[in-house]
């Protein structure tokens, strides 16, 4: 069966805010722990597959560097591995073409650097913004943060919300924030950071999930990288099926960006079977689907040489990030 | 085959197959026929040879030998003689050996797991995932049970040598499920597999090699129904336990009516799986997944029965079917599949022809999308909407990867829809609201209830059905009583009893002051015999002393519509129970004097004696009417799961003549005790101690239709009794013919039937007649699961 997974998606434009979608929505803890344990084990990629599943994760990946030592020349060598992320060696070996990541993302005083870097490469930057992570300077100060972060050049902008609305039910507040920012953001496309390891509860998540989604969010995104629990597969699965409500009510695809956690090309396949499981195919392309992660992308170029050469790998053999 | 560059355009599932070639060497090595387990060693067969089918290709992959006449008495013999030696080890002893089994089954998870999903069709995910560390779970609990057994079942004794008839839907694990806590109670075994999945049990036998189990104490015969029906008939065999269709475990409880075999049914199902509109819609799909397309729907428990709330269900079927899409069925050796083969062509065409009875009945069958092999028995899953209660498909198990769909308005509509149906084995309940969940949790009849979740199964947690899917449990401390026993009452064997004349007795007495009528008593009122005839009642001197009501089936049909229709005393507290009870000691003993005239003038035996061990009795069940706790059984992390005792419902009791005081506070009381509604059949000789009796009930407090007495011929009412389907269980004291029969008509409903064999007891002596055993009779349990969490 072939699918053609190349067709450009129209951008969302999200609706008016409509709490009758989310209100009476109560998620169930234990059955999508179920779910999201037995995925794995019943559905496998072996071989060409794994390789060919595995290179269009590293698609997915925005290569990241959220750190406070961050410089213009930590984020140029970050550039560098996001052009050629995988030895030119190993493509030829399975007769890929050139890849490249998903994106870079930075701070937003990083971007200038970023965007110089990846000059002339299609890669997108973007920008973390919004007073990351917490999200609670006042929200001018975050609307300005967007709006200077591309004008820098960002091509993507990832929000965070305030969680306080999240967490006492003031939906609207939230949907309005979350609609002026991307309002802000204008053409560059808009990723909302729900927090999750904040929200806690599935059902808040699904809730927060659907106002951002109604709120123009283009993707949905797990985690700062700084809660103290990142993306898990229960926490996305439940975005997931907020983001199929949404497209089913609206016929608008929103994309999911996973972020923290995601360490190992097994945690990569994980992640890809339960998009494809819950989404279809389609959702594993990268204007579609993100991971946010730095290193990631470490085991799956030492995955790919074990499984061109049959020799188990090293990490010194592939080029730092 | 795509290049890697395509594959990145598609993102398909390429092939994932498991590697079984150490499986086929060892199919290879057994290519001249599976033979026997018998005395510790693996003998070759005599008897029919036949083939064993991988149903995913139809191929044959081994042969077995049904088990001779000869052969099955070997294989008796040999479990008879090891029997003893295997009980007197130490709990310890016998512990390790089930931990080394438990050991030995992680060592060759993958060969077992790779054998199994071949031989029965069923994908490795599942061999690999819930089969296999599940038999392992269960050899590990049970070997603890071995250890602790002294300290925890006390006074209690191993039945001897086991007979255990498993099916082919999970070959390994209910092997496992039967096997663990025979060998932990001390009794062996002789198990007959499935004809057309025998070969995991033989790779079991080869492990038992391995680890030097003693000889003779597992013993494994291969064979169909005809091996199977020769097994649990063997002279030798003193517990028959069988999981299988309904049918056949019917066939077996007549088969071992009135053997002296103790027995246990695990049975068919046709299970609810009630999706409420506040539940976790996305939740619920992924619950039919594991529930009917799970093991390609061969699960006796399978939630084939889905009834979803009106204002939800045409979303919820919407779900249903976008997720029907996804489903990959196929080779059951890729990893990728989520439905393998089923058993058999035979199977499927089963399947098949339920499927068209379906929809010729008007149902719509929604099927998955998928492209089946060419070759195998496979079935595509799917779904029916349109059916209704009415339809074969709603009623029969169609054992297959088909659910029956229904809507229901309220939740009192959909309690009574779960219900509508012979079985009681398994209920799944779908809502996020607490009070709705265990509302309906609560009015299910069903031996297990998974909240919120489906196919939950551990070796603590009691596994068995009510009603037509059978009686007895599985697992945890419940299970273990399946397999243990009280030491036996010695007693005389009673007489039959005497036929009864209603015409005038043409003798006299003393004028009594008064004439006393004495009738049946029925929902709370003394009410005449149906038939309209007395019959005379004699003294222990041989004069007649009175006249009982000569009761008939109809009498008998009158008292069980009384009881049905008379919830109140299941419903009421245990306090309020215990209350009652103790009332009925109270003006028991208030009337001492008048008890011990009538007893004394009726069987001139220990008359006095016999009130105060009446009164005792009734404090004594008073006093355990509100300690009847169930438990909390330790399964998995916040996993809540329950072993609530449950009444049967309606019970019956048929009095024998000893003690006729005592002997029928005894057997009532225990079950009034547990909230039963009881229709007993009083002592045909001394009725008059009964219907005496009345006046003390009605003074008690007792409601209406909770205690109903009926007198007359004790083996016809007791017929009637054991015939009556609305009788769910049956405590009958008359004659070892009078229990055979009883056994025999018990088929019917597959009530729970506990008989004397005819053996008369001391009912003053506390050890025979009243304990723990009385009250483990005297209720079932409900195994509830629910899982929490935010």
């Amino acid at each position: 069966m072939t699918h053609d997974l190349s067709d450009a998606v129209p951008r969302v434009t999200g609706t008016a805010f409509t709490p009758d979608w989310f209100e009476g929505v109560r998620v169930n803890r234990g059955a999508a722990e179920r779910r999201a344990a037995s995925l794995t084990g019943r559905r496998s990629v072996k071989k060409d597959w794994q390789a060919a599943w595995l290179l269009r994760a590293i698609t997915c990946i925005d290569l990241t560097t959220l750190a406070g030592d961050d410089t213009a020349g930590r984020v140029a060598r970050l550039c560098a591995k996001a052009r050629a992320p995988v030895r030119p060696d190993l493509l030829a070996a399975m007769g890929v073409d050139p890849i490249t990541v998903g994106a870079v993302c930075v701070y937003p005083t990083m971007v200038p650097h970023a965007v110089r870097a990846l000059a002339e490469s299609g890669i997108p930057v973007a920008s973390v913004a919004t007073g990351f992570p917490a999200g609670l300077t006042p929200l001018p100060l975050r609307l300005e943060e967007i709006r200077y972060a591309v004008g820098e050049g960002a091509a993507e902008i990832d929000i965070v919300i305030t969680r306080e609305w999240a967490l006492t039910g003031q939906w609207a507040r939230l949907y309005d924030e979350i609609a002026a920012m991307r309002e802000a953001c204008g053409d560059v496309h808009m990723k909302a950071i729900l927090a999750t390891g904040d929200l806690q509860t599935l059902s808040t998540v699904y809730k927060a999930s659907m106002v951002a989604m109604q709120a123009g969010a283009d993707f949905i995104k797990t985690s700062t990288g700084k809660e103290d629990v990142n993306a898990t597969l229960p926490v996305s699965l439940t975005m997931l099926r907020a983001l199929r409500d949404f497209r089913d009510r609206t016929g608008q695809a929103v994309g999911f960006k996973p972020a923290g956690g995601l360490k190992t090309a097994k945690d990569a396949l994980a992640w890809q079977i339960l998009m494809r499981e819950e989404l279809g195919p389609r959702w594993l392309m990268p204007d579609l689907f993100r991971i946010g992660a730095s290193s990631l992308l470490g085991d799956i170029e030492r995955q790919l040489e074990h499984h061109v050469t049959g020799r188990y790998s090293a990490a010194h053999r592939h080029a730092l990030a | 085959m795509p290049g890697i560059s395509e594959i990145m355009q598609t993102m398909d599932y390429g092939p994932a197959p498991e590697d079984d070639s150490a499986v086929r060497a060892w199919l290879a090595r057994h290519a001249d026929g599976l033979g026997h387990f018998i005395d510790g060693a693996c003998v070759p067969g005599t008897g029919d040879v036949a083939d064993v089918i991988e149903p995913a290709r139809d191929t044959v992959i081994a042969r077995i030998h049904h088990a001779t006449g000869a052969e099955i008495d070997r294989a008796v013999a040999a479990a008879r003689r090891a029997q003893p030696g295997w009980a007197a080890l130490s709990g310890t002893a016998r512990a390790r050996f089930l931990y080394a089994i438990a050991r030995q089954v992680q060592k060759r998870e993958r060969f077992l797991a790779v054998l199994e999903s071949i031989d029965n069709g069923k994908t490795i995910r599942e061999t690999r995932d819930i089969d296999v560390p599940l038999v392992a779970r269960h050899f590990y609990h049970h070997a603890g049970w071995a250890a602790v057994l002294d300290d925890a079942f006390p006074g209690m004794e191993p039945h001897g040598v086991c007979a255990q008839v498993i099916p082919w839907n999970f070959p390994l694990l209910m092997l496992a499920w039967k096997v663990a806590p025979a060998l932990a109670a001390g009794n062996t075994v002789v198990l007959k597999p499935a004809d057309l999945t025998p070969l995991t049990a033989h790779a079991l036998a080869e492990i038992c090699v391995e680890i030097g189990m003693p000889t003779g104490v597992l013993n494994i015969v291969q064979g169909g129904g005809d091996t199977g029906a020769a097994l649990v008939a063997h002279p030798g065999v003193d517990k028959v336990a069988f999981t299988g269709s309904t049918a056949v475990g019917r066939a077996i409880r007549e088969a071992t009516a009135g053997s002296g075999k103790t027995l246990t049914l695990e049975l068919g199902g046709k299970s609810p799986f009630v999706v409420c509109e506040d539940a976790d819609l996305d939740a619920a799909v992924e619950g039919v997944v594991d529930a009917v397309w799970f093991n390609q729907g061969e699960v006796c428990c399978a939630g084939s029965r889905v009834l979803v709330q009106e204002g939800v269900a045409e979303a919820f079927f919407d779900k249903l079917r976008a997720r029907l899409a996804t489903l990959r069925v196929g080779d059951p050796l890729d990893k990728t599949m989520d439905v393998g083969a089923v058993v058999s062509q035979a199977q499927l065409a089963r399947i098949h022809a339920l499927l068209a009875d379906g929809q010729t009945a008007g149902a719509v069958l929604h099927s998955a999308p998928v492209t089946l092999p060419d070759v195998g028995s496979f079935c595509a899953p799917g779904f029916f909407t349109g059916t209704e209660p009415a339809h074969t498909v709603s009623r029969d198990e169609i054992f297959g990867p088909i659910a029956v769909t229904m809507t229901f308005r309220t939740p009192a509509e959909a309690i009574a829809l779960a219900n509508d149906t012979a079985y009681g084995l398994a209920a799944s309940i779908w809502s996020q609201d607490i009070d709705r969940a265990m509302t309906l949790a609560a009015g299910i009849k069903a031996g297990v209830v998974w909240i919120n979740g489906t196919n939950m199964f551990d070796a603590n947690a009691p596994f068995g059905g009510m009603r037509d899917s059978g009686f007895g449990r599985e697992g945890g401390r419940e299970g273990m009583l399946a397999y243990l026993r009280a030491p036996d009452v010695p007693g005389d064997m009673r007489p039959d009893a005497a036929p009864l004349d209603p015409a005038p007795a043409g003798q006299g007495g003393d004028a009594p002051a008064m004439d006393i009528t004495a009738k049946h008593y029925i929902g709370g009122k003394q009410s005449r015999a149906d038939g309209g005839q007395s019959y005379p009642v004699r003294g222990a001197d041989g004069t007649v002393i009175g006249q009982a009501a000569l009761g008939n089936r109809k009498d008998i049909r009158n008292a069980v519509e009384a009881a049905s229709k008379s919830p109140a005393w299941s419903q009421a507290s245990a306090y309020t129970r215990a209350q009652v009870l103790y009332f009925l000691a109270e003006n028991l003993s208030q009337r001492r004097a008048e008890f011990a005239a009538l007893l004394d003038r009726c069987t001139g035996d220990r008359a006095e004696a016999e009130v105060a061990a009446a009164i005792d009795r009734c404090i004594w069940y008073a006093a355990q009417a509100d300690k009847q706790d169930g438990g909390v059984q330790a399964t998995q992390a916040r996993h809540l799961t329950l072993a609530l005792y449950e009444p049967w419902g309606v019970a019956g009791v048929v009095c024998p003549d000893e003690a006729p005081l005592l002997s029928f506070l005894s057997l009532v009381l225990p079950l009034l005790a547990h909230g039963n509604r009881v229709v007993a059949v009083a002592s045909q000789v001394h009725p008059l101690v009964a219907t005496t009796l009345y006046q003390v009930l009605e003074t008690s407090d007792l409601p209406a239709g909770a205690l109903n007495i009926v007198t007359g011929p004790r083996d016809a009412l007791a017929a009637t009794l054991a015939d009556h389907a609305d009788v769910a269980c049956l405590w009958s004291c008359g004659s070892a013919d009078g229990a055979t029969d009883t056994e025999r008509r018990a088929a019917g409903n597959l009530k729970a039937v506990w008989t004397d064999g005819g053996r008369a007891r001391d009912w003053l002596d506390p050890a025979q007649g009243q304990g723990a055993d009385f009250l483990h009779r005297a209720r079932q349990v409900k195994t509830v699961w629910l899982p929490y969490g935010i």
